[in-house]
């Protein structure tokens, strides 16, 4: 019968396509809004933070990058707590992304002093040897603000003159790095998650020499970037005098020490390489 | 060729040329993009950096090669299933201009930062606000001719090309709902999970609508047309129709997958997209079945090579979908190159297969003459499927293996590898990659080619015959 009635035809498409619309996409907006999925200490973007957004999507940062930690062994375990839907209330576009040619950022938020921002930006391999990343040097350039206040407006976000008149002098790489430090730091997961290590905290490579030369690889791959080549500090402190037990120099290594910047390596490194680092450590130490 | 006369057919010739200028610059983005993965020495930003181009490499794509061959496709076939004139050339042409206008804002807003970064959607409001008079020009003109059609039957292929006009518009308008800044800036009229489901919503079903039912109209009027055989069975077309379009619309969220949407949008969406495989295999079978007693074909006839290899890459892809729209595997695949491989094969496979045969069938008819070089066409088949070939499986490859590192445990819990590590193995699978993209890119100037020499030919015949 439909064969020979466009109209009808075109008409029952159309409700036929809205069932699946109805049932998936627009209900779904109850489910999500629901006010016990709401996160109270999540808070609306600040001008600065917004701007920087507004760039890490005007440079299509999502393209490579997600923005969503899954409930699953590898993510958690890499990147932190899973993501919750409360945490995104403010994001307007969501920015999960949909390829992880780089790592997630949903977590990034605290995980780096805002200095290593600075140079990872500028010259990504100077951070992360090998990385694929382009370098956003140019973002040194200062941040447009003239739109600024409209932004906040159609965004209903709280802000203050003194919000905005503290933008003068900013670059957009400012606002980049307080977007970065923003993420994922919006509930308190970084103290409640922070890796304990349990069992003796023995070295078991203590003075073994033969470890050495493997070990400075490592150094000069994971830490030479903030520590210096030869441990004379840069973006961290130095670390030619370093006078602490073994197990304390690990256990830093391992899960960080946020008040200073340090991030956690026990993740990425395991512990079997983090003391390996001690050893390396302790031997400049030594000489 | 005498009933062709009539027909607004000078409309389609701008389409399919404005089309393969676009699929051109898609295909060479594409290669400088993979290169730029590889050697990020070659990003030069602001303007040539990976996160600017790739969206151009998309949106070429889809909308400038998928959407611009669409529209000179059911412009062609509607007048001649419908036995009438377009409704209005003159808004084709219109049409014609507005799309090549779009396309090309579309580039340069991209280039210049100015992205609302929803996959696919793009495109900054006051663009987006001429993709919708574009469109809506384009669905009436079809629309009109269908209606005032003087064969009482409509074919399979109308019935793909009317659920095409309307779903793209309702996904659009809904996709691209936003709250204008200024007139480069706008944010989203959705927040957070809910963006992310409606974007899904729409970037699956723009699968559905952009790259699934318009190939199957075309397939649907071109197999018969090209190899004298009819589709084996119209009644199974026609269910297939009906439950593609109603299932579809269900399965967004398997892009979401372990994302904080609510469990049971998700369940629903893995649950639609194994089900899909039954209609989606139907188009498959119509098309192996229609070929029963014609398999030699594959070997004289080279447009039924690249019709076949098209719906078989569909059939692929259609298994390969379902699989990774399930929790366990997308827990696993999701994130990784696996996912580019699976879509390159729906769009350099299946798509672009059934398109090059659809202006392989055309050019010559539009031009009254004959295909310049069918040699060139079966080196333009072999090359296509190499370098496509290469893409997917390398992908595949990168996928898996890269899952698995990042998937690696020690003994005590802990992570084997950390991501950087898992990421330099990826490195020579993306050199394979990038050589795939050549290949394909190598095979496109050869279309090119042959397709300027037959219409220059072409062109040539009609001035000698008027002399």
């Amino acid at each position: 019968m439909f064969e020979k009635r466009p109209i009808i035809l075109l008409l029952l498409a159309t409700a036929t396509i809205m069932v699946g619309t109805m049932v998936t996409m627009v209900a779904p907006f109850k489910w999500i809004n629901d006010p016990k999925l709401a996160i109270a200490s999540v808070k609306p973007y600040t001008p600065l933070e917004l701007e920087g957004r507004d760039i890490y999507i005007r440079e299509g940062c999502n393209n490579c990058h997600t923005q969503t930690v899954r409930p699953l062994l590898v993510d958690t375990e890499r990147y932190g707590e899973y993501s919750k839907s409360g945490e995104f209330a403010y994001d307007q576009p969501f920015l999960w992304g949909s390829r992880r040619n780089g790592p997630d950022l949903a977590r990034i938020g605290g995980k780096y002093p805002d200095a290593w921002h600075v140079k990872h930006m500028k010259d990504p391999q100077s951070m992360v040897p090998r990385s694929n990343m382009p370098d956003y040097d140019f973002l040194q350039q200062p941040l447009d603000t003239s739109v600024t206040e409209r932004k906040m407006k159609a965004l209903k976000f709280p802000y203050s003159q003194a919000d905005l008149a503290a933008l003068s002098g900013k670059s957009e790489l400012d606002a980049m790095v307080a977007y970065m430090q923003k993420l994922g730091n919006d509930i308190p997961w970084r103290k409640t998650g922070r890796a304990e290590v349990l069992g003796e905290l023995k070295n078991p490579f203590q003075d073994n020499m033969a470890v050495l030369p493997e070990a400075k690889e490592l150094y000069l791959q994971h830490c030479a970037q903030c520590h210096g080549r030869n441990l004379q500090g840069d973006v961290g402190p130095g670390l030619e005098d370093l006078d602490q037990p073994d197990s304390k120099l690990f256990g830093t290594i391992y899960s960080g020490s946020p008040d200073t910047g340090m991030p956690a390596y026990g993740d990425s490194l395991g512990k079997e390489r983090i003391w390996k680092l001690v050893t390396y450590l302790k031997s400049v130490h030594r000489r | 060729m005498n009933q062709q006369e009539g027909y607004a057919d000078e409309i389609v010739k701008g389409f399919i040329i404005s089309s393969m200028v676009w699929g051109f610059v898609a295909v060479l983005l594409g290669v400088l993009i993979s290169f730029q993965i590889s050697f990020p020495e070659l990003n030069i930003p602001p303007y040539l950096s990976y996160g600017r181009l790739r969206p151009i490499h998309t949106n070429a794509g889809v909308f400038g090669w998928g959407i611009g061959s669409f529209m000179a496709f059911f412009i062609y076939i509607t007048q001649r299933l419908a036995k009438n004139r377009l409704w209005s050339p003159g808004l084709a042409r219109v049409q014609l201009w507005l799309f090549n206008t779009v396309i090309a804002l579309a580039a340069v807003t991209l280039i210049l930062g100015m992205n609302r970064s929803k996959e696919y959607a793009e495109l900054e409001w006051p663009v987006a606000l001429l993709v919708v008079v574009l469109w809506v020009i384009f669905a009436v003109n079809i629309i009109m001719t269908i209606v005032k059609r003087r064969e009482e039957q409509m074919y399979i292929s109308l019935w793909y090309i009317l659920a095409t006009l309307v779903g793209v518009a309702i996904l659009y308008l809904v996709n691209n709902a936003a709250i204008p800044v200024s007139l480069t800036k706008s944010y989203s009229a959705f927040a957070g999970a809910n963006d992310a489901n409606v974007q899904w919503w729409y970037g699956h079903n723009a699968v559905a609508m952009v790259l699934t039912t318009p190939p199957l109209a075309i397939f649907y009027y071109f197999l018969p047309k090209s190899t004298g055989v009819p589709i084996y069975s119209h009644r199974m077309g026609v269910i297939a129709f009906w439950s593609l379009i109603f299932m579809y619309l269900w399965t967004g969220a398997h892009h979401l997958l372990w994302a904080p949407v609510p469990d049971w949008v998700q369940t629903l969406a893995m649950g639609f997209s194994i089900m899909l495989i039954a209609p989606s295999w139907a188009a498959v079978f119509n098309g192996y079945f229609s070929m029963k007693g014609e398999w030699h074909q594959m070997q004289q006839n080279y447009l039924a090579k690249f019709l076949i290899f098209g719906i078989t890459f569909y059939g692929i892809q259609t298994l390969q979908g379902p699989a990774q729209a399930v929790r366990t595997f997308s827990a696993f695949i999701h994130f990784t190159d696996w996912v580019p491989g699976h879509v390159h094969m729906g769009a350099l496979g299946w798509v672009s297969l059934v398109l090059f045969a659809a202006i392989y069938y055309t050019i010559p008819r539009l031009y009254h003459t004959e295909i310049y070089s069918i040699p060139l066409a079966d080196l333009h088949f072999w090359l296509a499927v190499t370098g496509q070939l290469i893409f997917s499986i390398s992908m595949w490859i990168a996928g898996v293996q890269q899952a698995t590192m990042l998937n690696a445990t020690n003994p005590d819990g802990s992570l084997h590898y950390s991501f950087m590590e898992t990421l330099i193995e990826l490195y020579p699978y993306w050199y394979i990659r990038a050589g795939g993209g050549v290949i394909y890119f190598a095979s496109l100037l050869v279309f090119i080619y042959n397709i300027a020499k037959t219409i220059s030919a072409g062109k040539a015949q009609a001035v000698a015959q008027k002399a």
